[in-house]
This record gives C-alpha cells, sequence and structure tokens, in this order.
C-alpha cells in the first residue's frame, strides 16, 4: 500500500521540510508553488495610500510519495519543521495511491516508491 | 572671464603669465606655435558641456520609461516600454522638422517661422553652434512627449498615442516654448516671465497634457469600485520604479545646469539646489503618505523626488540652498495630495504624471516670484526677499497661460484623435493586457510566470471580471 503525503507550506518552510525529510531517510519529494487562501483569507496590502486585499497567498506544496504505513511518520516529520504557530502554517493529508511506477525500470507498487 | 590668453607648444615646461596673456610650453617636440585664444577655449568647453549636458536629458527617458513600467501592471509592460521608445523617436523627427523652427525661429510673438528642417535661420545661442543648440532643445521636447505616456498607460492605442506625440512635439510644445525661451510675449512683459530650465515650459506643458488624456480616456476598467471609490492597482516592480527615479535625478544635473546654456561659474550652484530640493521632496512625500496610511510608500518617495525636482527646475539659478529645500519640501507634500486628489475626482493617472509634473511645475515656476534671492537681468528679487509682487504676477500669468493653451490644444489634439482612430483599447484587451493585441508578444516571455493580481478592498473574488 502507498500513500501520497501532500503539504501546503509557508515558502520559508522548505529547507527544513526537505532537511527534515532526507535525514529521516524519504528519498524522494516534488514541490509546487501554489497559491491559495484558508482560514487567514489573506491579508492587506497599501499601496499609494489605498489597502488592497491579497487573498491568494504564496504557498508551496510538498508531495511525498511513501509506504502508507510511513505516511503518519512523514506528516509528522513535515510538520515540526513547518509549524510556527502562526495562521497560515498549512495543511498536510494523505490520500491512497492506486499504483505507482518507476520509469526508469517499470517497477510497480512499494518497490516504484 | 573671457580673458584673453595664448596656448604655445614648445621644448621644455615653462608656464607664464603677462598681461592679459597666459603662456603654456607643453613638452612636445619642435618649436612649432599653436595659439589658442581663450574665448575658444570656453567657446568650445560651452559646446562640450551643453552637449554632455543634452545627453543626460536624453538618458531620462530610460527613466521615464523605468519609472512608467514599474508602476503598471506587468501584462501591459512592453506597451509602456514601446510608447517611451518611440515618442522618443516620433518627437526628435518631428521637433527637427518643424518645431525647432516654431520654438525658436524669428517670427511673431507666439511662433516663429525660420529654421525648418534645421535649415536656413536655424536658432543657435550665445557660444553655442546650432547642432549643440538643438539637440540641448530636442532632449528637452522629448521631455514633455514622453510625460504623457505614463499618466495614459495601460488603456491607450498604441497609434493613437504614436500620433499624440508627434503633435506635442511638433506644435504644442513648440509654441509654449516660443513664448519664453524663444522671446515671444512671455519674455517680454515688463517683469519678464521666468523659468530657467522649465518648470512650466515643460513639465507643465507635459503635464496638463496628460490630464487631458487621462480625462479624455476615463480610467483603467477596475480603477474605482461600484461605489466609485478607487482602488488601488499595485505597480508590477518596484525596483523599476526606484531604478528610473535615480535615472531621472541623474538627467536632471543636464536638464537644470545643462539650461545654464554656458560651462560657466554658476552650473555648480544650480546642481546643489538641483539635489537639494530632490532630496527635500522625497523625504517629505514619504513623511506625508506615511502620516496618512501607516506605511512610508516606495512609490510615493519616488514620486516625491521628482516633485521636488519639477519644482526647482524653474527657480534652480534663482534662490538660496534654503530656498530650494522649502520649494522641494512642498513640493514633496504637494504631490502627495495631488495624487489623492486626481485619484478621488475620478482622474486616473497610474504614475501620478499630472501631480509630479503638472502641478509641482505650476508650483515651483510660481516659486520663482516668492523665493529669487535678488534682483538680475533675467529675474527680479521674489515677495519673501522684499522684491515686491512683480515676478510673482509675471510667473502666474505665465503658468496659467501655458496650463490655459496646452488644455484647449492638447484636448482638442485628444478630442480629435479618440473621434477618427480611436483613443482606447477594447475592453477585452485591456482586461487581457496590451501586450499582445498592440504588439503581438508579452514583454515578459511565457517562461516568465506572471503572478495573480491582488483584488483591491471591496472587490468581487473573481479575476478578469474585475481586474
Amino acid at each position: 500500500m502507498i500513500g501520497l503525503v501532500t503539504a501546503i507550506v509557508k515558502p520559508h518552510a522548505l529547507d527544513s521540510v526537505k532537511d527534515s525529510l532526507r535525514s529521516a531517510g524519504i528519498s524522494g519529494m516534488t514541490v509546487t508553488e501554489v497559491r491559495g487562501f484558508g482560514r487567514q483569507g489573506g491579508h492587506t496590502e497599501t499601496y499609494r495610500g489605498a489597502e488592497y486585499v491579497v487573498d491568494l497567498i504564496p504557498k508551496l506544496r510538498v508531495e511525498v510519495l511513501c509506504g502508507l504505513e510511513e505516511a503518519d511518520k512523514v506528516m509528522e516529520i513535515i510538520r515540526s519543521a513547518a509549524y510556527t504557530g502562526a495562521i497560515g502554517d498549512g495543511k498536510i493529508w494523505v490520500v491512497d495511491v492506486a499504483r505507482a511506477m518507476r520509469i526508469r525500470t517499470g517497477e510497480m507498487g512499494a518497490d516504484a516508491v | 572671464m573671457h580673458h584673453k590668453a595664448r596656448w604655445v607648444g614648445g621644448a621644455g615646461i615653462t608656464a607664464g603669465i603677462t598681461a592679459g596673456a597666459v603662456l603654456l610650453s607643453a613638452a612636445t617636440a619642435g618649436a612649432q606655435e599653436v595659439e589658442v585664444l581663450a574665448e575658444d577655449v570656453q567657446t568650445n568647453l560651452d559646446n562640450v558641456f551643453v552637449l554632455v549636458a543634452a545627453v543626460l536629458v536624453i538618458f531620462m527617458q530610460a527613466g521615464f520609461a523605468l519609472v512608467e513600467a514599474g508602476l503598471t501592471r506587468a501584462k501591459s509592460v512592453a506597451n509602456i516600454m514601446m510608447k517611451n521608445l518611440m515618442d522618443f523617436c516620433g518627437g526628435a523627427i518631428a521637433f527637427f522638422a518643424v518645431g525647432y523652427a516654431i520654438a525658436f525661429g524669428a517670427g511673431n510673438d507666439f511662433f516663429g517661422t525660420e529654421g525648418w528642417f534645421l535649415g536656413d535661420g536655424a536658432f543657435q545661442y550665445g557660444t553655442l553652434t546650432v547642432p549643440v543648440t538643438f539637440i540641448f532643445q530636442a532632449a528637452f521636447a522629448a521631455t514633455a512627449a514622453t510625460i504623457v505616456s505614463g499618466a495614459m498607460a495601460e488603456r491607450t492605442k498604441f497609434k493613437s498615442y504614436f500620433v499624440y506625440s508627434i503633435g506635442i512635439s511638433a506644435v504644442i510644445y513648440p509654441i509654449v516654448v516660443h513664448w519664453n525661451w524663444g522671446g515671444g510675449w512671455l519674455a517680454q512683459l515688463s517683469t519678464p516671465f521666468h523659468d530657467f530650465a522649465g518648470s512650466t515650459m515643460v513639465h507643465l506643458t507635459g503635464g496638463v497634457a496628460a490630464l487631458m488624456g487621462a480625462i479624455v480616456l476615463g480610467p483603467r476598467i477596475g480603477k474605482y469600485g461600484p461605489d466609485g471609490r478607487p482602488r488601488a492597482i499595485p505597480a508590477h516592480n518596484i525596483p523599476y520604479a526606484v531604478l528610473g527615479t535615480f535615472v531621472l535625478l541623474v538627467g536632471w544635473y543636464g536638464f537644470n545646469p545643462g539650461s545654464e546654456l554656458a560651462a560657466d561659474g554658476a552650473i555648480g550652484g544650480i546642481a546643489v539646489t538641483t539635489t537639494l530640493a530632490a532630496a527635500a521632496g522625497a523625504v517629505t512625500a514619504m513623511l506625508t503618505i506615511w502620516a496618512k496610511s501607516g506605511k512610508p510608500d516606495v512609490a510615493m518617495a519616488a514620486n516625491g523626488m521628482l516633485a521636488g525636482l519639477v519644482g526647482i527646475t524653474a527657480g534652480t539659478a534663482a534662490v538660496s540652498n534654503v530656498g530650494a529645500l522649502v520649494i522641494g519640501a512642498l513640493a514633496g507634500v504637494l504631490v502627495v495630495m495631488a495624487v489623492l486628489f486626481f485619484d478621488r475626482i475620478g482622474v486616473d493617472d497610474p504614475v501620478g504624471a499630472i501631480s509630479v509634473h503638472g502641478v509641482c511645475g505650476a508650483f515651483g515656476t510660481i516659486c520663482v516670484g516668492l523665493f529669487a534671492t535678488a534682483d538680475t537681468d533675467f529675474w527680479q528679487q521674489g515677495l519673501f526677499y522684499g522684491g515686491g509682487a512683480g515676478q510673482l504676477v509675471s510667473q502666474v500669468i505665465g503658468v496659467v497661460a501655458v496650463a490655459a493653451f496646452v488644455a484647449v490644444t492638447a484636448g482638442i489634439l485628444f478630442l480629435a484623435i479618440k473621434a477618427t482612430i480611436g483613443l482606447r483599447v477594447p475592453a477585452e484587451e485591456e482586461l487581457a493586457g496590451l501586450d499582445v493585441a498592440e504588439h503581438g508578444a508579452p514583454g515578459y516571455g511565457q517562461d516568465v510566470a506572471a503572478p495573480l493580481p491582488p483584488v483591491p478592498v471591496g472587490a468581487a473574488r473573481s479575476y478578469g471580471a474585475t481586474l
């Protein structure tokens, strides 16, 4: 069984998330730049004296494929690395992965991770 | 200062000063004598200095381009750069063909009629050659023309803007210049109007044309909410805007000291008043917006530096250093108030050109009548120094006359363009950005991800529909 751990984190948390996952032996991750809002609902900025709302805030989406039994550990690693306690720290979720394949070798399932 | 002197080249290194003559011996082989009169040296120095000043003023085109590109949105960045590129080119050719003759040629009190295409009767000033006089003045004409592009940013048809830029450089700006620098009626008032480097001639002219353009165009889609209140449409590149402001500051050392039109002892003092006003304007604009909105806004502080520069341009040779500080400081406050005022009354000027050049140009010109420290051949002592109101009255006459003339002629020009080839791009083109529809390709290539635009306070959270 394979799980996909997806985390939305603050951009500046990337280095500590990456380093923590690597030192825990997690061998791969994918990062994309994303924008969104959650309960925080964006923030306001001022330009030439007028306020405006930036409601889609830049975040990073970190994706890690791992054995499903490892998923809780991965979640906890990411949480402790990305945690500041301030609003906007992000979210982490896990989904089941039906199939996975390593392109180079054609290995399937847990061997592909 | 134009002492007659001789430079003599010969063997050995000796220098001697005899009655009225300087003898310099250079270490060259042979005893060939070359006689150079000090007047010739001065003439060459004047021409070199003013040509270098003209190049600095032309460099201001780069400053305008960067400020305007920075303070507007990424989706129309190629368009604003193209407008800056082409208003210089169209303006330079138009000013060469007819503008220079109208501005400086012999004629009547309102326009000149000699020196078309720099031909017979082309004007030359003092010791300057015709080409040096022309290139310096052409740089100024291009400055007046390019002021307008920022105020009309993000919604004007390119070809319409190009036609406008030829119109102002060929006719409107030259007529205004003839009134004063060309020896016309403003120069013949009982107390002649004084505008040393062009607070009115260049900046008020450009600023009023910008106002007329922005009014005829109307605001950008999304600038005003359903309640009619102005919204922020943030700059896409503050580093461009600040860099452009610095480029303009550097260019102003050609604009103001160069307007002395000679390499003499006055240019240093002019550079000092220019510097002090620029610095004071930036500081007070920063403090004003800081007090009003709680943050030292970068774009507004940059506008403040330009406001100080525009403000000191008329009186740069006539006022004291303290006077320059006061003029710059007041211009910095004034520009913030003016930007917020034009925003409120529905005139959408994305870069603040109307406030910087129009409002502070008028203000700086009037300040000559208040802050001029002493009587000279070119201006009378100002009101604050006990010189009475004579100069002040002439300054007000000049400002009102130029503003009215430009408002009418630029208004007619923009309305005529609107009625014929159209002035504004279609709404869908404006929403998508002008770059692709007007020029074929985006300013920033597809490999550069464009950030999503922010949403003004009170706007619906759906893009495209409002911005």
